[in-house]
């Protein structure tokens, strides 16, 4: 009796911590392992090559124009950032405005060492960090690995603007909810380029999948040297740049 | 009401120095936010103050035992107005119950916020003011009477058996309720330590500087509510209980001090890539709410005086009402300290460009829901609950008592007789 009793009690013991670890356990690798989800079908990247910008801002005015992003100087699912690194060290960096007014001059300027133009835009991370702290799961990954924000379910708390590395991300004034690029999802699953890619007039941003071997994108990370934004945050971007100076961050 | 963001963000445009994010000229998390982890905190030192008395019997500091249940409660109820409040759908916050995502920190404050409320907080206070409130039950009349009914649950056991449960009951719940008051505030710390993104707030160290700066304000604060309500109900400051109450104080304020400290010398010393841009934070956004009111007001000025009361209460018997003065003057100081921790954590945490190479400014609002009369509601709030608690559960028998543990009936054997078989 005693037997069967202590026997049950430990069964009971064990479910129950075995469901609390099977929990935790469940919780903690989801995040570890996601990075390396979804390499069967499609896995969209992005290429940017920093040579090939001129800082014509063409990209910023599309995305705008494609996604309802507010005009105002406040709210960019993507944007053009200009360093100048003059020869005493010191590095200036402007965003630039889609209708520059002031650029500082720099092809004159005997003092610039270098100077160029970097276009930013959501890094469609492998292991996004905003998708990791929304509280009600209103951002979420994409099988082909787009980070997308439910602005049906999102309660605007702006944690996942917070834990962005790349200050990719707003809250829609009108919405009142997180918004970012989304690398023109709409089109893209319509067999078309995101909006900034199709008006580059220089091809500085190309797009595809990066599990395909015959692509665009499959071809730029063969012939540059590769690299990305923060890599030791370890959020894994997607976002590939050739050609990017250490300056930039 | 969107013109008016554009406008509040056009105005900051010309306060940007060096180069931000285009997307970071906002600061998301403003006043409420600051108000948040502040309420927070209190609650979870003033339960902090409140176990000294039934976990590690501290015997002198009885006459705070309610009162800092009490003061825990109200704060308690007001924390989740700040986060309702700022956020961009508040009608959706359910979801955060429904549908909570496992991984996010902030999706947990539900469960912790209801565990600490009812598990704890509630619990606790109905089983100190059980008998009380049959007591009270039985001797009223009117609306009173039947307040008291229901808050007793209809409960009428006295018997010897009944109280010995109370006993027990407490004592647990004490013990369960440290680590919960742990948990919550702890918890608050991490929603901003966790943040890799953010090298001012992405510290392992967070949430336990947040876990004693909040046994400090706690402390502190029902310090100073027991000084400003015993003499406004006619009773006479116990300052034993007041001096120990000091001393539990000085140690948190010391380990708090200690801890920041080491935080400050390490980020100085590891000296990565964004200290430049956070020492300019400091020294120019940040200097007079870091360095002049969180350390030097708020740590360093009440450090002093009460070190210094203490010499010479010692040496010279240091008179009383001027002990008192000291004091007052020292919790004061502490909660001006405390909150203004909080706001370089949260402000200052926000100020800086992610770039590392510029910085941003917060205009505050006086106005709206983001605005400082708001918050100001908030800061008030808990003390207008906390009157009407202090109405409907008086704690003044114990407050008036000379904390010997003695006058009240439920709560005599309590101070400790019990402590030596737990």
């Amino acid at each position: 009796m005693d037997g069967r009793r202590k026997f049950l009690r430990n069964a009971l013991a064990f479910l129950v911590s075995g469901s609390a670890l099977g929990g935790v356990l469940k919780i903690l690798p989801s995040s570890a392992l996601a990075k390396e989800a979804s390499r069967t079908g499609k896995w969209y990247g992005f290429g940017v090559s920093v040579d090939k910008c001129i800082g014509c801002t063409r990209c910023v005015e599309a995305c705008k124009t494609e996604n309802d992003v507010p005009k105002e100087p406040f709210y960019f699912r993507t944007w053009v950032e200009r360093y100048i690194i003059r020869k005493d060290g010191e590095v200036i960096v402007k965003a630039v405005e889609t209708k520059p007014e002031g650029v500082p001059e720099s092809a004159s300027d005997r003092e610039v060492l270098r100077s160029f133009f970097v276009p930013k835009l959501c890094n469609q991370c492998a292991d996004p960090p905003c998708v990791q702290v929304c509280p009600v799961g209103a951002t979420f990954q994409t099988k082909d690995g787009v980070v997308l924000v439910n602005e049906k379910t999102c309660i605007g708390c702006r944690y996942c603007i917070q834990a962005c590395p790349y200050g990719a991300r707003y809250l829609h004034p009108e919405t009142r909810t997180a918004d970012k690029c989304t690398f023109c999802y709409h089109r893209v699953s319509q067999g078309l380029l995101p909006a900034c890619v199709e008006v580059c007039p220089t091809q500085a941003r190309i797009f595809g999948d990066l599990n395909s071997g015959a692509s665009v994108m499959a071809r730029f990370r063969r012939m540059n040297k590769i690299h990305v934004l923060k890599p030791a945050l370890n959020t894994e971007p997607k976002v590939y740049y050739a050609g990017l100076d250490g300056e930039v961050r | 009401m969107t013109n008016e963001i554009f406008k509040s963000l056009s105005e900051i445009l010309p306060q940007i120095t060096g180069f931000i994010y285009p997307n970071e000229i906002e600061i998301h998390w403003g006043m409420l936010i600051v108000v948040y982890p502040y309420i927070t905190g209190v609650v979870a030192g003033a339960f902090i103050l409140a176990s000294l008395v039934k976990v590690f019997n501290v015997k002198e500091v009885q006459p705070l035992y309610r009162l800092s249940l009490l003061t825990a409660l109200s704060y308690l109820l007001v924390a989740p107005l700040p986060l309702l409040s700022h956020l961009g759908h508040p009608e959706r916050s359910y979801e955060m119950f429904l549908t909570p995502q496992p991984s996010s920190a902030m999706a947990m404050f539900g469960f912790v916020y209801a565990w600490y409320l009812m598990a704890v907080l509630l619990l606790e206070i109905w089983f100190v003011y059980r008998t009380d409130l049959i007591a009270w039950a039985e001797s009223e009349s009117g609306p009173m009477k039947w307040i008291h009914k229901v808050l007793s649950l209809f409960s009428k056991d006295r018997s010897e058996g009944a109280l010995a449960f109370d006993h027990k009951a407490l004592k647990t719940i004490t013990i369960v309720g440290i680590p919960s008051a742990f948990l919550l505030h702890g918890y608050v710390g991490f929603i901003f330590g966790s943040i890799k993104a953010n090298p001012w707030w992405s510290s392992v160290l967070i949430p336990i500087v947040f876990l004693f700066s909040a046994i400090v304000s706690g402390v502190a604060l029902v310090i100073l509510l027991y000084m400003v309500i015993t003499p406004l109900t006619g009773g006479k400051i116990n300052m034993k209980c007041v001096d120990k109450a000091v001393d539990f104080l000085f140690y948190a304020v010391i380990v708090d001090f200690s801890l920041e400290l080491v935080d400050f010398i390490h980020r100085v010393y590891q000296s990565e890539e964004e200290i430049k841009i956070l020492s300019e934070m400091v020294m120019n956004k940040l200097f007079m709410s870091l360095v002049i009111i969180q350390v030097l007001l708020g740590m360093i000025l009440p450090l002093g005086i009460i070190s210094v009361t203490k010499i010479f209460k010692r040496r010279f018997s240091l008179n009383e009402d001027l002990r008192k003065m000291l004091y007052f003057i020292s919790v004061l100081l502490i909660q001006f300290g405390i909150f203004a921790t909080r706001w370089n954590v949260v402000i200052g945490g926000q100020m800086f460009s992610k770039s590392f190479r510029g910085l941003t400014t917060y205009k505050m609002e006086i106005g709206g829901i983001e605005g400082l009369l708001y918050a100001l509601v908030l800061l008030v709030l808990p003390i207008v609950i906390l009157t009407v608690l202090l109405k409907i559960l008086p704690p003044w028998k114990e407050m008036k008592g000379e904390g010997n543990g003695k006058e009240l009936t439920g709560e005599a054997p309590l101070g400790g007789m019990h402590a030596p078989e737990a």
